[in-house]
């Protein structure tokens, strides 16, 4: 595959992405954590309906590093293990596809709460 | 005995002398516009504090040292503050150890104007001779209790304001000092709400609140603005300073460049990158212990209003969906030069 | 006569008017072209770490979890070091919405709150706002589970 196009397509997808992001921001005064989990919600519903997969295949990164992705993983994530071990799945694939990120995040901000201090703006 | 003329102005049977004054600054603050005018400046936010609610506990206290060191008194009757945080800690802890009657009084932003007020009535009335009237804030504590943590990477809109990090603080005394400003009426303000809900748009907040009250007060004495030289809001910022020129000006009165908005005056609003201005309790204290006191000292103005105002939500009630009180508190100031 | 309700939310009505008026409105051109630019070159950057995993023979899986990790290990620090919310501030929603706002999102209120302890302060207070993700996303993601399951049993 060609890198320079691979990384075009990411670009250009990932920043559209952002941009719908930073209206909703200036213009509704949405605050950012209110952004963060209207994009998982809507990558998860997206991620169902089929929609967000091609956009994957497309864009690769540009899909999966914004916040939408996130939620297209918990998608998958469930229906995929729906498949595998059925009724249980359903509680189970959601959070198993999204605790790669999540402990991640938990444990390096644990860590850093050792090392650093509160810091001025 | 005070006179009451109308429900919001009392004039004070005898002049209560503001004898002193200190302001105490964050390094923000220093590097502003006013940086040279202020007694100290902190380069150290924390003050080698454990966390930002005991560094403005010890500048509240620092403050208070230095206004009694530099009016050579050693002790005051009694004191009286307030600041944002929840039950007033900063004023709480930083008075802990100055064994001193104390009054904490709450009125977010408009805390200074309403500190300087009940300090005359108690000198007027005869419950105090001296009293010290003070109000502090502190940008990295406020931050943290009424938005969100300071690493986290959002963008502040153009109409929010910078709480401003210091302490502001008056020593009120019955005894006269020779060419000491002396305060000759108080504005009480009653809570206005017109249904602003935005957080980050305090100055149209309160700009309703600062209008009733200066509309009542001209309203009550038959005074126009040209009755002072300078007008002084608090905290308003650029946003709400335009708003309460709009809103006088319905009334019929006209603000001209006698208006002034400590909000403004505080930070470099280009350079210092603050959006619609400065704002918190130590905004208005800041400016007008650090400035206006000695303008009046020199004679340089000879009558102000000084009426800063707050914005009486909190985290809670913003959640909640309620739209913000506010309120102004005044004092009219004479110099005595 | 009108009464004094109906007055009120007149003149409620005519002051926010004179408040969208004296506000001056975020500067949204230059906003999203911060946020095109930034969020596009995070972007990138993990479209480049997701070719070399991917050469390096991971999985799809693997390597989406890689990328993922170095991102928010990067914007943890960045957030530790008090970068984050400069970079923030200029880039906006570039930031925020790539993976990167979510793990600045952990670690700010993290290091900001562990003065008021380790369990309830850095403990409770790392989720202040990843913890209404997880709990929407785990919703959500339940609701899709059990359309799923039963659109499965109907076929």
């Amino acid at each position: 595959m060609d890198l320079f196009e691979d990384c075009l397509n990411a670009f250009w997808v990932g920043g559209v992405i952002c941009v719908i992001g930073q209206i909703l921001i200036d213009k509704t005064k949405l605050q950012p954590g209110r952004i963060l989990v209207l994009y998982v919600v809507l990558g998860c519903i997206l991620g169902a309906v089929g929609v967000y997969k091609p956009l994957v295949d497309y864009a690769g990164a540009g899909a999966t590093v914004p916040l939408t992705g996130f939620g297209y993983n918990l998608a998958k994530g469930v229906t995929e293990e729906i498949d595998k071990s059925g009724f249980l799945g359903i509680f189970t694939g959601g959070l198993k596809a999204a605790a790669g990120g999540i402990s991640g995040a938990v444990v390096f901000s644990w860590i850093a709460a050792m090392i650093f201090e509160p810091k001025e703006k | 005995m005070a006179v009451r003329i109308g429900r919001h102005t009392a004039v004070l049977d005898r002049p209560v002398y503001i004898a002193e004054a200190a302001s105490s600054a964050g390094k923000k603050e220093g590097e502003g516009p006013l940086g040279e005018m202020f007694d100290r400046v902190y380069q150290d936010s924390m003050l080698g504090e454990k966390s930002w609610e005991m560094a403005e506990s010890r500048l509240v206290k620092e403050n208070f040292d230095l206004l009694l060191k530099k009016s050579g008194h050693t002790a005051v009757d009694i004191c009286i503050a307030g600041d944002l945080l929840n039950q007033d800690s900063a004023a709480n802890f930083g008075y802990r150890d100055i064994k001193t009657p104390f009054i904490g009084i709450y009125g977010a932003c408009s805390t200074m104007g309403e500190a300087m007020g009940i300090g005359a009535a108690f000198i007027d009335g005869g419950f105090a001779e001296t009293a010290a009237a003070g109000a502090s804030s502190h940008f990295c504590a406020a931050e943290k209790q009424y938005r969100a943590p300071l690493g986290m990477g959002s963008q502040r809109p153009q109409t929010s304001t910078w709480t401003v990090t210091g302490d502001g603080a008056v020593l009120l005394s019955r005894a006269e000092k020779k060419g000491a400003p002396i305060i000759t009426e108080v504005l009480t303000g009653e809570i206005t709400d017109m249904g602003v809900k935005d957080p980050n748009n305090m100055g149209a907040a309160m700009a309703p609140a600062a209008a009733s009250l200066l509309t009542a007060y001209f309203k009550e004495t038959g005074r126009t603005p040209d009755y002072f030289d300078v007008i002084a809001t608090g905290d308003l910022g650029l946003v709400g300073k335009t708003l309460v020129i709009e809103l006088l000006a319905a009334e019929g009165y006209v603000l001209d460049d006698r208006y002034t908005d400590c909000g403004i005056e505080i930070y470099d609003s280009e350079s210092q990158d603050t959006h619609s201005g400065g704002s918190g309790c130590a905004c208005s204290a800041l400016v007008f212990t650090a400035k206006y006191y000695k303008m009046l000292c020199d004679g340089k103005i000879k009558r102000m209003l000084f009426m800063p105002t707050g914005a009486l939500m909190s985290p809670t009630t913003s959640q909640q969906g309620e739209s913000i009180p506010a309120i102004a508190h005044g004092v009219v100031i004479e110099s005595r030069c | 006569m009108e009464s004094q309700n109906s007055k009120d939310y007149r003149k409620k009505k005519e002051y926010e008017q004179m408040v969208k008026n004296a506000s001056p409105d975020s500067p949204i051109f230059t906003d999203c072209i911060k946020a095109f630019v930034s969020g596009g070159l995070i972007c990138v950057f993990g479209q480049i770490m997701r070719n070399y995993f991917t050469s390096m023979g991971l999985s799809q899986d693997d390597t989406g979890l890689a990328v993922s990790l170095i991102l928010i290990a990067i914007a943890v620090l960045l957030t530790g070091f008090g970068l984050f919310g400069k970079i923030g501030k200029f880039c906006g929603a570039g930031t925020v919405v790539p993976i990167t706002g979510f793990a600045n999102s952990v670690a700010s209120p993290a290091i900001e709150f562990k003065k008021e302890g380790w369990v309830f302060g850095l403990g409770a207070k790392m989720f202040q706002v990843a913890g209404p993700v997880i709990v929407y996303g785990t919703v959500t993601s339940f609701i899709v589970g059990i359309i799923y399951y039963i659109a499965g049993l109907v076929r």
